[in-house]
């Protein structure tokens, strides 16, 4: 053993598992150019090949289900949890700030703009890519470090069709959901914060809430979850096919399915908002 | 009938780091062969090499007129349909029942009846010993029944080529020798090829028809049982013996200061020990693939180290061999496979209740259409 970069070590790079788990691999994959062009290469690739795989008869519904009740046991409790004090927060700040304007009866107003546009699509991302994206991963990645992925191609089935699409698609289907409950449970919770702390009257609530609000604000906000959706599903798909070492590994994608998730929601969010604001003009009063 | 291997030039790499390279061989059509090696000599990415999990970096791997490595990717998964595969862990799917996991590939690609694909599984859960077993999650048993599932998921649809990632890890030494005759049996039922890496020597001795070597990089030497353990090659001769003596050192390579040092010690002139007798597959089944014993030796010119091919009752199987074979042949075309031919398929057990046959007759009984 007198060099130890050919010693035992040595030898298991690339030995048992077979595919790179080791320290060295990881230095090298790590550079620069590795994280700017190969990963989201490789990534684009994935969401290529499931896009792919959507169309590959039969769809498998079972699994489509299961992972939906899954997801939604994840994060629904959460989901109100967080909603109601969002949708109070906003009503105090904003209320507040229109009062001192000498606005208040159009604290309903804001209610729409920032529950329903913004705030119920974000709600929805931080419990998709938490919740739903990292529990998904940690499934995939555990699967995978315990060579299920490769048996499963072994046997001759594709683990994008039997594996990924229908957690895609049942976590875009959730979210869709889940938007819909955060923007309810959210404008609710306004409600209540306006009406009894801050001495708004309901009517003035309901109906500056009809002056400013129009159904495509509703139908931009489900899209958005739906793409939510579908982004945290391939991230956490890309992320736990590619676990390599150990448990560890799967801490680790699961971190960083998070992370990216975050980043790549909230990149998304601004985009379609801002592509909104241009295709969709605001409605008059 | 199994099929033929045929690998040309494969190398592979992780990075700047050579796995192996140039690894030429013909694996047998219906032959077990073993592939050993010093741990991290890259046996296990070898192997997924094979069935396509991983891409080599140049060089061909020929199953029939198909070159697995430049496959589109549906041709890939069909052709992935002719190979069983036993990982090292067993890769059961964590979620289902070792029912369950052996029933997928006959769910998965199959018509079966649910009534069909009980009885089958039933049957290979018995032939890897785990009857009373099918309702336990994988969670809940060791690592050596884990195994057994493997290969009993590996083996429900009659696969042509079997792999197996080594089956002795984390196995008793019985249970292994159990193992070894049924992969031995199974050979003879459904003649499928065999490619077992192990780093078990008694396995590697006893059980092949061929045996193969990679060391430092690259094959170092491929061929017949025989061939290997009357091989004066330092290398070979020192793993297949588990010799401290030889080139293979701790880390990889021993100096030369070692081997210097050894040489003068004369230890490296002892005597081979002699070939033990191969495995034979019981129930008086005759493999296709297997050699006459002292067949090669024979052929080549070479002379075996005393006392090999004798047992442990002390017949030599050289001169046991023609009578052993010849006895086989009036015990009829139920039992003994004929020469070169497909091996019978008994007609399915059928029948009221005759679901779980104890002992499930040789041949398969409903063989899986793919």
């Amino acid at each position: 053993m007198s060099a130890p970069e050919t010693g035992i070590g040595a030898g298991r790079r690339g030995g048992r598992k077979g595919d790179g788990g080791s320290a060295t691999f990881r230095k090298i994959g790590d550079g620069a150019a590795n994280v700017v062009v190969r990963e989201p290469g490789r990534f684009f690739a994935l969401c290529l090949d499931t896009g792919r795989a959507c169309f590959v008869w039969p769809f498998q519904w079972r699994e489509f289900i299961q992972q939906a009740w899954f997801i939604v046991s994840v994060t629904v409790v959460p989901t109100m949890l967080v909603a109601i004090p969002f949708g109070g927060v906003l009503s105090l700040q904003v209320g507040g700030l229109i009062r001192q304007l000498g606005a208040q009866s159009y604290t309903g107003a804001t209610a729409v703009v920032a529950i329903v546009r913004e705030a119920s699509p974000l709600v929805t991302s931080l419990l998709v890519a938490g919740a739903a994206g990292s529990a998904m991963c940690a499934d995939i990645g555990s699967r995978k470090i315990r060579e299920e992925i490769d048996a499963m191609e072994v046997l001759g089935i594709n683990p994008l069709h039997r594996l990924v699409v229908p957690r895609m698609f049942a976590c875009a289907f959730v979210a869709l959901f889940l938007n819909g409950l955060v923007s309810v449970v959210g404008l609710l919770g306004g409600y209540f914060f306006n009406v009894m702390l801050q001495g708004g009257t309901p009517g003035a609530y309901l109906a500056s809430f009809n002056a400013i609000a129009q159904l495509p604000d509703l139908l931009q906000a489900e899209f958005k979850a739906f793409v939510f959706g579908i982004t945290a599903g391939l991230v956490a798909a890309y992320k736990g096919l590619n676990a390599k070492g150990g448990p560890k590994g799967v801490g680790d994608a699961v971190n960083q399915t998070v992370v990216i998730t975050f980043m790549l929601l909230f990149l998304e969010n601004f985009l379609i908002s801002t592509l909104y604001f241009q295709f969709v003009p605001s409605k008059g009063m | 009938m199994g099929v033929e291997i045929r690998v040309e030039g494969l190398t592979k790499s992780f990075g700047r780091q050579v796995i192996w390279q140039d690894v030429s061989l013909t694996i047998p059509a219906g032959e077990i062969s073993v592939l050993l090696g010093p741990s991290g000599t890259g046996k296990s990415v070898f192997l997924k090499s094979l069935v396509g999990l991983l891409k080599p970096d140049r060089g061909h791997i020929w199953i029939g007129d198909r070159d697995l490595p430049y496959l589109p990717e549906r041709d890939l998964y069909e052709t992935r349909k002719l190979f069983g595969v036993l990982f090292q862990d067993g890769a059961l799917f964590g979620s289902m029942s070792l029912f369950d996991n052996i029933a997928f590939p006959l769910r998965e690609h199959t018509k079966k009846s649910e009534s069909d694909v009980k009885r089958i599984v039933m049957e290979k859960m018995d032939m890897v010993g785990l009857l009373g077993s099918e309702h336990k999650l994988p969670g809940e048993i060791s690592g050596g029944m884990r195994k057994r599932a493997g290969l009993a998921r590996a083996l429900v649809l009659d696969p042509e080529i079997l792999l197996v990632d080594e089956p002795d890890s984390g196995l008793d030494p019985v249970r292994t020798s159990f193992l070894n005759q049924v992969f031995i049996d199974l050979n003879a039922q459904i003649g499928a090829t065999f490619l077992i890496v192990t780093h078990d020597i008694n396995t590697a001795r006893t059980v092949p028809d061929n045996i193969g070597l990679l060391y430092r990089r690259h094959l170092a030497m491929f061929g017949p049982r025989e061939m290997l353990l009357s091989s004066e090659e330092p290398v070979v001769r020192q793993f297949l013996n588990a010799s401290k003596v030889g080139p293979i050192g701790m880390s990889e390579e021993k100096d030369e200061s070692e081997l210097e040092a050894e040489a003068k010690m004369g230890l490296d002139s002892g005597k081979l020990p002699p070939i033990p007798p191969q495995q034979m597959a019981s129930d008086g089944m005759l493999r296709t693939g297997m050699h006459a014993p002292g067949a090669w030796c024979a052929a080549h010119g070479v002379t075996p180290p005393p006392g090999s091919f004798i047992d442990d009752l002390g017949r030599n199987w050289v001169e046991e061999w023609p009578r052993y074979v010849a006895s086989l042949t009036p015990v009829g075309a139920a039992s003994a496979p004929p020469p070169g031919g497909m091996p019978p398929s008994a007609p399915p057990p059928g029948g009221p209740g005759g679901q779980f046959p104890g002992n499930p007759p040789p041949g398969r009984p409903g063989g899986a259409g793919y």
